[in-house]
C-alpha cells in the first residue's frame, strides 16, 4: 500500500517527507521505521492510540528530537533542525495542545506575541503598532470564519474551540507551509471540533498542508485526504481515503478490535 | 421590573435569541458575529481595568482625611510636599517591583539593597577618599550587577524568586551592617550628604529642590504662601517627585507601548507559552530584576542625599511595601497582570496614610493595621475583578 502511493506520483510532490525513522530514548523503541510523506497541499491523518508514539513523532518534526535513524526532508532536500526556531523558520508550525496562548492577555497581544508589529514614535523610538496589531489579527481571523468580540478581550474569555482556531489562525499568518496540529479537537464539543474542522480545511484550501494528529477516527475522517496509522511505535502503512474506510482505519489502530470484542461482549449479554 | 443598565444593554445586544442559532455562524458580517456575543457597558469595561481598584482606593483615602483632616494643614502646600515625598521613595521602588511582579517574579532584597546602596557610596566616598560622583556610580554598577545576580540564579536553578531574593535580603542587610561597623565604628556613616552637596554632579541630580525660581515667583505673587522672611512656605519641588515622575513614566511607556512590554505580560502569564512563541524569557526577567536593583538604589542615593548619612537600617521593610504598593494598584501575585499607573496610585495612598494619619486625632499606630486592612481588600477586589476578566461573567 505504502509503494503505491509512492509509485503513483513522483517524490518531488511531497513537501515533507520521514524516511524510514526510528528514534530511540535508551532501550525504549519510540519509533521504528516509520514512514511519513506529506503531500503538497493535502490533510494527512496521523491515527494512534495513546501510547503509538504519536507525540515522539510530533516532536520530530518539529525539531524538537533528531531522528536517531532515517531521513527527514522538505521539500526534497534532507534537513537536520538544531532547535524548534529553525523547524518554524522553515515554515514548519506546530500548534501543541497547550497552545502557547496566554490566558489574561489580550487577543491581539496574543496573535502578536514575541513576534510584535512596531512602527517608529517621532521617527526613533520604536513602538508597538497596537493599531495595526488589533485589525491585523481580527482580518486575519475573520479570513477563517472566527468573530471576536473585540481585539482587546482577554484570551482567557474565549471558549476551548476558538483558542485553538486564533493559535492555528496565527501560525498560517506568520506564514506556515506545514501545520502540524496536535489534537486539535481533542478537548472540544461537537460543535466546537466542527469549527475546527472547518478551519483545517480552510487552511488546506490557501495550499498549506496539514498534519492532522488525533486518536478520533470520527474527526480525522471527514477532512482527512491520507491517512497514516502508528501503533506501538511502528507504521501500519500510509492509505489514501479513496482506500480505506472508517471502519478499517478504526480496525487498524489498536482501539478497533478491542472497541469490537467490547460491543460483541455488551452485545452477547444482552442477548443472554 | 427593576434592570439595571447592564441587563438593559444584554438584552439589545440579541434581539431574536431563538433564530440566530440556526444561521450558519459567520454568515452575516453586518450582524453581531455570532449569537454568543454580547455588549459590555462601558462600566464593565472600566472594571476590567488593572488600575480601577487603587484609584477607588485613592479617592476613599482622600475623602477620609480630607473629612477627618482637612482643616488640619495636611492639604497645604507644605503638607502636600510632605506626604507626597513619601509616596514619591516608595513610588520609585513600587513600580520596579510592579514590572518585576507582571513578569511573574519577587524582589524580597530590595529594602536590604536600599541599605547595601548607602553604604557602597558612602564608605568609598567617605573612607577611600573617592569623588561623589564616582561613588554613586560604583553603587548603581554594584546593586545592577547585584540584581543581575539575583535573576541569573533564579532563572538558572528554575527556584523560586522568593527563596533566592530571601537569602540576598539576609546577606546584602548582613553585609551592610558589617561594612558599616567595620568604616564607620557604628551603624550609621555621617557627613555623606554635606559630601554630596560639594560635588555638582550629585547635588544637581539628587538633592535638594528644582525650580526654585518658579517657587519664588509663585510666593510673591501670592499663588503660594509665604513664611515671615519672606521666602516661599515650600522652596521648590523635591527632586525625588520628578524622579518618580521620570521612573514612572519611562516604565509605563514600555510596558504599555513597546514589544518588550508585550514580552513582560508574555513571560509572566505563561512563561512556557512565551517560551514557545519566540520569547527570549531568561533575558526580559533578568533585566527586570536589574530594573528592581536599579530603582533601590535611586532610593537610597536620593535618601542619603536628602538625609545626610547612610544607616544599615535604611530600607527596612520597604521589599514588603513596594509590594504591597503594587498589588493595591492591582498586580496579580502570580504574574501577567497590573499596571505602572496602579502601582504608583498604591505608593500614593501609603504616603497619604502614613502622614495623614498623623494629622488626624487618631493614633498613628494605627497607619499599620489600616495598610494591612488596605492590602487584604486590594487583594479580594483583584481578585474578584481577574475571575470577571478571564471568566467574562
Amino acid at each position: 500500500m505504502d509503494t503505491a502511493i509512492k509509485n503513483a506520483s513522483g517524490s518531488d510532490d511531497y513537501i515533507l517527507q520521514l524516511e524510514g525513522v526510528s528514534k530511540f530514548f535508551g532501550t525504549v523503541i519510540s519509533l521504528k521505521d516509520v514512514t511519513l510523506r506529506l503531500r503538497r497541499g493535502e490533510v494527512h491523518c496521523l491515527l494512534g492510540d495513546n501510547g503509538a508514539g504519536k507525540s515522539t513523532l510530533i516532536k520530530t518534526l518539529a525539531g524538537v528530537h533528531k531522528p536517531s535513524e532515517g531521513r527527514y526532508l522538505i521539500e526534497g532536500e534532507e534537513v537536520s533542525f538544531k532547535s524548534p526556531r529553525e523547524a518554524l523558520d522553515c515554515g514548519i508550525a506546530t500548534v501543541y495542545q497547550d497552545l502557547a496562548l496566554v490566558p489574561l492577555m489580550s487577543v491581539a497581544r496574543n496573535f502578536f506575541a514575541g513576534r510584535e508589529p512596531t512602527k517608529k514614535l517621532f521617527g526613533m523610538i520604536p513602538v508597538l503598532d497596537m493599531q495595526l496589531a488589533a485589525s491585523t489579527a481580527v482580518d486575519k481571523l475573520a479570513e477563517m470564519g472566527i468573530h471576536v468580540r473585540s481585539p482587546h478581550q482577554p484570551v482567557g474569555t474565549m471558549s476551548g474551540g476558538e483558542r485553538q482556531c486564533l493559535a492555528i489562525a496565527r501560525a498560517i499568518h506568520f506564514g506556515a507551509k506545514v501545520l502540524i496540529l496536535d489534537e486539535p479537537t481533542a478537548a472540544l464539543g461537537v460543535k466546537q471540533s466542527c469549527n475546527v474542522l472547518k478551519l483545517v480545511h480552510k487552511a488546506r484550501e490557501r495550499g498549506i498542508s496539514v498534519i492532522f494528529i488525533t486518536h478520533n477516527v470520527h474527526h480525522a475522517y471527514p477532512i482527512a485526504d491520507s491517512f497514516t496509522v502508528l501503533n506501538r511505535g511502528q507504521s501500519m502503512g500510509t492509505f489514501a481515503k479513496s482506500d480505506i474506510s472508517k471502519e478499517e482505519v478504526l480496525d487498524m489502530m489498536a482501539g478497533g478490535t478491542e472497541i469490537q470484542s467490547l460491543v460483541d461482549e455488551l452485545e452477547g449479554r444482552q442477548a443472554a | 421590573m427593576s434592570t439595571t443598565t447592564s441587563d438593559m444593554a444584554m438584552t439589545l445586544a440579541k434581539p431574536i435569541p431563538s433564530n440566530a442559532s440556526l444561521k450558519p455562524p459567520g454568515a452575516d458580517h453586518s450582524a453581531p458575529s455570532d449569537e454568543r456575543v454580547r455588549r459590555i457597558s462601558p462600566w464593565r469595561a472600566l472594571l476590567n481595568r488593572p488600575e480601577l481598584g487603587s484609584i477607588a482606593a485613592t479617592i476613599l483615602v482622600f475623602i477620609f482625611f480630607g473629612v477627618f483632616a482637612g482643616n488640619s494643614g495636611m492639604f497645604n502646600l507644605d503638607g502636600i510636599m510632605n506626604w507626597s515625598q513619601v509616596a514619591a521613595y516608595l513610588g520609585i521602588i513600587a513600580v520596579g517591583a510592579c514590572l518585576l511582579m507582571i513578569a511573574g517574579e519577587f524582589d524580597l532584597s530590595l529594602g536590604s539593597m536600599i541599605g547595601f546602596a548607602g553604604m557602597m557610596m558612602a564608605v568609598p566616598s567617605m573612607f577611600f577618599g573617592w569623588p561623589m560622583w564616582l561613588a554613586v556610580l560604583f553603587a548603581f554598577g554594584g546593586c545592577m550587577a547585584l540584581g543581575w545576580l539575583n535573576g541569573y540564579l533564579v532563572m538558572r536553578t528554575k527556584l523560586p524568586s522568593f527563596i533566592v531574593t530571601l537569602a540576598f535580603m539576609f546577606i546584602l542587610r548582613g553585609l551592610t551592617i558589617v561594612l558599616s561597623t567595620q568604616f564607620a565604628g557604628s551603624t550609621i556613616v555621617s557627613g555623606v550628604g554635606d559630601k554630596i552637596a560639594q560635588d555638582p554632579i550629585t547635588h544637581a541630580l539628587f538633592q535638594g529642590t528644582a525650580l526654585q525660581g518658579l517657587f519664588t515667583w509663585m510666593a510673591h505673587a501670592g499663588i503660594i504662601d509665604k513664611l515671615p522672611s519672606g521666602e516661599p512656605v515650600v522652596a521648590g519641588l523635591p527632586k525625588v517627585l520628578l524622579w518618580w515622575a521620570l521612573v514612572a513614566c519611562g516604565a509605563g511607556f514600555v510596558l504599555s507601548k513597546t514589544r518588550f512590554g508585550n514580552w513582560i505580560f508574555t513571560v509572566g502569564g505563561d512563561a512556557n507559552a512565551a517560551k514557545n512563541v519566540g520569547v527570549p524569557v531568561r533575558r526580559v526577567k533578568i533585566s527586570l530584576f536589574v530594573l528592581t536593583a536599579f530603582c533601590a538604589c535611586l532610593f537610597a542615593v536620593l535618601q542619603v542625599s536628602d538625609v545626610g548619612s547612610a544607616a544599615s537600617d535604611r530600607g527596612l521593610q520597604k521589599e514588603f511595601e513596594a509590594i504591597i504598593a503594587a498589588v493595591i494598584g492591582g498586580a496579580l501575585l502570580t504574574g501577567g497582570y497590573g499596571s505602572v499607573l496602579g502601582a504608583c496610585f498604591g505608593a500614593l495612598i501609603f504616603g497619604v496614610v502614613q502622614i495623614g494619619i498623623s494629622y488626624t486625632n487618631v493614633n498613628s499606630d494605627w497607619y499599620r493595621v489600616v495598610l494591612g486592612a488596605m492590602l487584604l481588600l486590594a487583594v479580594l477586589f483583584n481578585h474578584y475583578i481577574r475571575s470577571r476578566a478571564t471568566t467574562g461573567k
